[in-house]
């Protein structure tokens, strides 16, 4: 039975390996040494064909449950009316679905959902590839720069937000104080709806740009040094050899991380819930973005089918943005090397 | 993937030629000014707001809202700390963070050091289909499963104790992923085919092979995962009763009580991130070599 489905998965070159191999305690010929039994060599047989599932299987079982069968249960949920208390209630179709895209306060949600997205990911990019190029120019003592600009990441959101909260205070915050130096009358962060973006892309930046600077480094170091000393005696520039040679060679690892932070960025939470202490956007929902929205309907409002039908709008969402800023990122970065 | 190798340093030459000096102001030479200076803001641009929260934690309420500016810290960090720590259940959700990122982190590196050994070295059908799916399933947003998994630890009866933090955490497709480069280059071929050839069971290659040759990629996801769950607000803040909270938990409490007097609330947030802190001063060199290991491969 299992003696045939495991012939062809040892092949012959394994039972004589010529390379080192490391195997300098474990004698490789063992049918010299040691004569096995039938029996032992079934077993062996069966112990190899059956034990790589042995080894997966408690992620996928563990997956099943709490990953693939929430997932399609949404599905499920977002098609019936479901009370959080009172639970499962009548079949209604595509009736959640409707009810959502037929509210403003959806597209309200979606728009600051995105507008804090690009303010967040677009200057986050820049600003980190700056400083990958500068942690990548032989720095003295590079481990204390490379530590320094990740110390953010170790901050929670939560806590990086009642922070800022103070600096971009409205009354007395240090920033509107500093502008007042300058001659700038203090900016309204908690009732502007494009100021209080910027403030919550702020928070998102400063725990991240570091954390993308030091991806965009390790593949800085990966780019062969002769297209820099071939560009150098071409007599091109630092900055230019940056943007001709480092950007384009980044292709990849600038779409990796546009696609990551795209998929962590349009479900952000913390830092617009902890904006302020009621936590439900602002006043007039000026940052409420699409998952405090989710959570509103589903736990405020209790109503989980709506809720549901919000979290597979949000997938569909993050999926059609995933790809769009795949196609962008690859085409923008693609452009620099012409 | 090896790690990337830079270019050795040249022994210096009695009259170096015009290329060898262009090879040298690419490479090892001295950054410019520019570079040190732009780093300095971004350090500062890190530091900072940590420094203003341990200045503002240490003060009083009329001293902050008297409207002057200071850097310097005031003198009352410690009586703000104890009124933090007698109103929240500070050492409560101390506890409850460490239990949680702990068992996580734990739990995570086991699971996926084990699929990890299979995928990277082990022979098996359906092996490639399962490997893409475990990268698909790291694209499918957290948020997506929220409304079914309240249900079922409502149905549990498990709304507000740890294990309706944990458990969903346990599942960790990164880290599958994270093992799987890792043993692939960690662990030679032919040791595992000796090791086979001589008899040895899978479990004693998994045990007595792989689990070593892990150790360094399995310190490391341990380290990202507890960071990631220690600071992990969405979800707890869900299934969690105020009485009974996980850190990133008690500081919204926090906000909710105080958010008139900040030297309270970022007292609150110094307290918080001190462990964290403490972290990355023993292992922040290993997060960052963590981090651009992770990117080559990935």
């Amino acid at each position: 039975m299992t003696v045939t489905t495991k012939v062809p998965a040892e092949p012959a070159d394994s039972v004589d390996p010529a390379g080192p191999g490391g195997s300098d305690r474990l004698p490789t010929r063992s049918s010299g040494i040691r004569p096995r039994s039938k029996l032992r060599q079934r077993l062996s047989r069966l112990d190899g064909a059956v034990s790589p599932y042995a080894y997966i299987s408690p992620f996928f079982i563990l997956f099943a449950i709490v990953g693939l069968f929430p997932l399609l249960y949404t599905l499920w949920v977002s098609l019936h009316q479901w009370n959080l208390i009172g639970g499962q209630g009548a079949y209604v179709g595509m009736k959640n679905f409707a009810d959502v895209l037929g509210q403003p306060f959806f597209w309200n949600a979606l728009r600051n959902t995105l507008s804090i997205f690009v303010l967040s990911s677009v200057p986050q990019v820049i600003i980190a590839l700056l400083i990958a190029g500068a942690l990548d120019s032989g720095l003295r003592a590079r481990t204390f720069w490379r530590m320094s600009v990740l110390l953010p990441y170790v901050i929670a959101p939560v806590a990086v937000v009642l922070i800022f909260n103070d600096l971009f205070g409205d009354k007395f915050g240090l920033i509107n104080q500093v502008l007042g130096y300058v001659g700038i009358d203090p900016i309204q962060w908690h009732k502007d709806t494009l100021a209080s973006h910027v403030a919550i892309a702020t928070m998102v930046n400063f725990r991240w740009t570091g954390y993308n600077a030091l991806i965009f480094l390790a593949a800085m170091q990966t780019i062969p040094r002769d297209y820099y000393e071939a560009a150098l005696i071409d007599g091109a520039g630092r900055v230019r050899t940056f943007f001709s040679i480092t950007i384009p060679q980044l292709r990849a690892t600038i779409i990796f991380v546009v696609i990551t932070s795209t998929i962590g960025g349009l479900q952000i939470f913390d830092e617009p819930r902890m904006f302020d202490q009621y936590g439900q956007g602002g006043a007039d929902r000026q940052w409420q973005t699409l998952t405090i929205y989710l959570y509103n309907i589903g736990w405020t409002q209790k109503n989980f089918g709506r809720a549901a039908g919000i979290a597979w709008l949000l997938f569909l969402i993050i999926i059609v943005f995933a790809l769009v800023n795949f196609v962008v990122t690859k085409r923008i970065a693609s452009k620099e090397s012409r | 993937m090896t790690a990337p190798t830079l270019v050795p340093v040249r022994a210096p030459q009695p009259a170096p030629s015009r290329r060898r000096l262009t090879r040298n102001a690419i490479r090892r030479s001295q950054a410019s000014p520019i570079a040190y200076t732009f780093l300095i803001v971004v350090l500062l641009a890190s530091v900072f707001p940590l420094w203003w929260s341990f200045v503002i934690g240490s003060k009083d309420a009329t001293a902050i809202n008297s409207g002057s500016v200071s850097l310097l810290p005031g003198g009352n960090f410690l009586a703000n700390a104890r009124t933090v720590i007698d109103t929240l259940p500070f050492w409560k959700a101390l506890a409850n963070s460490i239990i949680v990122s702990s068992a996580v982190s734990l739990v995570v590196v086991l699971l996926s050091t084990m699929a990890g050994f299979a995928f990277a070295k082990l022979r098996f059908r359906g092996k490639g289909v399962l490997l893409v799916f475990v990268i698909a399933t790291m694209a499918v947003p957290t948020q997506l499963g929220i409304v079914p998994l309240f249900i079922v630890m409502s149905k549990l009866g498990w709304i507000g104790s740890l294990g309706a933090v944990i458990v969903p955490s346990l599942v960790n497709a990164f880290g599958v992923f994270w093992m799987t480069q890792y043993l692939k280059e960690a662990l030679p071929d032919e040791l595992i085919e000796a090791a086979r050839v001589d008899g040895a069971s899978i479990f004693r290659i998994f045990w007595n092979i792989a689990l070593p040759a892990a150790r360094p990629g399995a310190a490391m996801l341990g380290l990202f995962t507890f960071i990631a769950t220690w600071t992990n607000f969405f979800w707890p803040f869900i299934v969690l009763d105020p009485g009974n909270p996980t850190l990133p938990v008690a500081l919204q409490q926090l906000q909710a009580r105080y958010y008139v007097d900040y030297s309270l609330v970022l007292a609150g947030v110094v307290l918080a991130a001190l462990p964290l802190i403490l972290v990355f001063a023993v292992a922040g060199r290993q997060l960052v070599s963590g981090i651009m290991q992770g990117a080559v491969k990935g």
